[in-house]
């Protein structure tokens, strides 16, 4: 964890139960791969009072019990992790495949979003299926993963008017951003496809699918209208 | 055994101290609008503090019994009776099977719990019975629920009449000021913004729930922006958005979010805002260090942890 420049990492107590530490204020792959590095890093080493950290694209917030540890040891106990930690994660994240049903009512922006990049329907489908995308960070609802990776030529506006509905499992483009919809919830992402993987299920282990810094792919699943 | 809703409040919920450390996979943690008067609840009846109990807000509420109970309801803004009978907040008394608890909405808060010996026994998700519908985990009550009770030990009917005195009890205020830790963000906001915010009133709004609690008053600037790299968010955190109102985040708030953050309410005084009056409560901040925070909470623990007084007569009897 050298060369970073000043003045990352920056620590900041965010009241007197939790730890930010912000490792770059830009959403960046290398800095992202940092984060899991620094996560799996920690969870060897856990002090006591540390409850829990949430992992952010380019920060991770520490959680503490005020009553049992403070803010000091939290931020030494960090110092230490940040200075030993390896640059690369030794954990191997896992890798997820996603069969997804693009276009036809299930993907109901597709034709128009290939339409607005000037490519076809399948060109579109294949630029989404080919990189190997991150688990940026989770958080929004239960189980959506922000998934790092999308081709800039995917990229495209959210909906001026978002839909009061869509169902779990769509798969949707907004901005530089791809994801899928854990819960039915309403919603203002471009609309390409459907999977029907369960993303969150509070009733069953694994209640999740994706873990922050997993590997992700989008397959095109057999029924797809869009080959 | 069981609790019977009569008559369900505005927001009625079960609530324990909710899941820790599912915040990394979107899911938010839950638990009591106002943790002093759940904590109470709890010892006031014999319960450790992880016990579930009645979150009942907002407006009236009827819950019957099927079994005799020891029960107690701890919090602000409400009244009760059983049967015709009045029974003060703070205090555990033995209802008996039939008996009918009157949960009646007055001022001076939002929030009380209903705590029975042995706690209630509800369904559990992810390692907690806190309810938060919008996530998938259970629902609001309705009338007609029956929720299930633990079975409680009879010895314990001798807390009967427990009580956690007034000196010890969190002094809320329809107008509190709030102890809040500067940051992390405060670089984003001008100068005469932070200046606005520490030194101006907020009136609270009634859009709030127990995901965030908005406040409105002078608009706060930014430097730059009001959007950040999302990152994890934290109980009590004041987000301002863009339109420069504060929200503070309560219990059932999203994990992440980007926007910045100009202070923390302090763990000690979160109670205080949920139990401030949503409309037209007016809220103050004082600016204080980790520090100060993290010893008023420990004594905030403590004074309800030991100032309960126990009936005498079973003290005579020890």
């Amino acid at each position: 964890m050298k060369n970073q420049p000043e003045p990352f990492p920056r620590l900041i107590p965010v009241g007197e139960s939790a730890l930010l530490v912000e490792l770059a204020d830009e959403i960046d792959l290398s800095i992202n791969n940092q984060v899991y590095a620094l996560d799996s890093w920690m969870g060897e080493y856990v002090v006591k009072g540390v409850t829990h950290w949430v992992p952010g694209y380019a920060s991770i917030v520490i959680h503490f019990n005020p009553l049992l540890t403070d803010v000091s040891i939290v931020q030494d106990w960090f110092e230490e992790c940040w200075r030993s930690c390896p640059p690369v994660s030794e954990r191997e994240p896992a890798q997820i495949q996603i069969p997804v049903r693009y276009g036809g009512m299930e993907g109901p922006d597709l034709e128009k979003v290939a339409k607005m990049h000037h490519i076809s329907p399948s060109e579109m489908v294949r630029m989404h299926t080919v990189p190997v995308y991150q688990v940026g960070m989770m958080g929004f609802t239960p189980g959506f993963a922000y998934l790092m990776g999308l081709d800039p030529g995917l990229a495209t506006p959210r909906l001026a008017n978002p839909r009061t509905y869509v169902p779990a499992g769509s798969v949707g483009i907004a901005g530089s951003q791809t994801g899928i919809y854990p819960l039915d919830s309403p919603g203002g992402w471009q609309l390409i496809g459907r999977t029907d993987v369960a993303l969150y299920d509070p009733h069953h282990e694994p209640h999740f699918l994706f873990s922050p810094g997993d590997e992700v792919r989008f397959v095109v699943a057999e029924e797809s209208v869009v080959q | 055994m069981s609790l019977i809703i009569e008559r369900s409040s505005a927001l009625m919920s079960v609530q324990d101290l909710g899941r820790t450390g599912y915040a990394r996979f979107g899911l938010t943690e839950s638990g009591p609008m106002d943790g002093w008067a759940h904590r109470a609840a709890n010892r006031l009846v014999g319960n450790s503090p992880e016990a579930a109990c009645l979150e009942i807000g907002f407006t009236d509420a009827v819950v019957r019994l099927d079994e005799d109970a020891l029960l107690t309801v701890c919090g602000a803004g409400y009244r009760v009776k059983v049967n015709q009978r009045s029974v003060p907040l703070w205090v555990s008394f033995l209802a008996r099977k039939g008996d009918r608890v009157h949960l009646e909405k007055v001022t001076g808060g939002n929030w009380v719990y209903l705590s029975a010996a042995g706690g209630l026994d509800t369904s559990e998700w992810l390692g907690s019975r806190s309810v938060n519908p919008r996530v998938g985990l259970g629902r609001q009550q309705v009338e007609g629920d029956l929720l299930p009770l633990n079975s409680f030990k009879p010895s314990l009917s001798s807390l009967a009449g427990s009580i956690l005195p007034e000196k010890f009890q969190p002094g809320y205020q329809e107008n509190p000021v709030l102890r809040a830790i500067p940051g992390p963000h405060t670089d984003r906001f001008t100068p005469e913004s932070l200046d606005v915010f520490w030194h101006s009133e907020y009136r609270l709004t009634s859009r709030s729930d127990r995901m965030g609690y908005r406040l409105n008053g002078e608009a706060l600037d930014h430097v730059s922006g009001a959007d950040l790299v999302s990152q994890g968010m934290v109980l009590g955190e004041i987000q301002v958005p863009g339109d420069g109102q504060p929200i503070v985040m309560m219990p059932d708030h999203p994990t992440t979010g980007g926007y910045t953050c100009i202070a923390t309410v302090a763990r000690c005084d979160l109670p205080l805002l949920s139990q401030a009056l949503l409309g037209e409560g007016r809220i103050r901040f004082a600016a204080i260090e980790p520090p100060e925070a993290q010893k008023l909470l420990r004594v905030a623990v403590h004074r309800v942890d030991t100032g309960i007084q126990f009936p005498e007569e079973d003290w005579l009897q020890w």
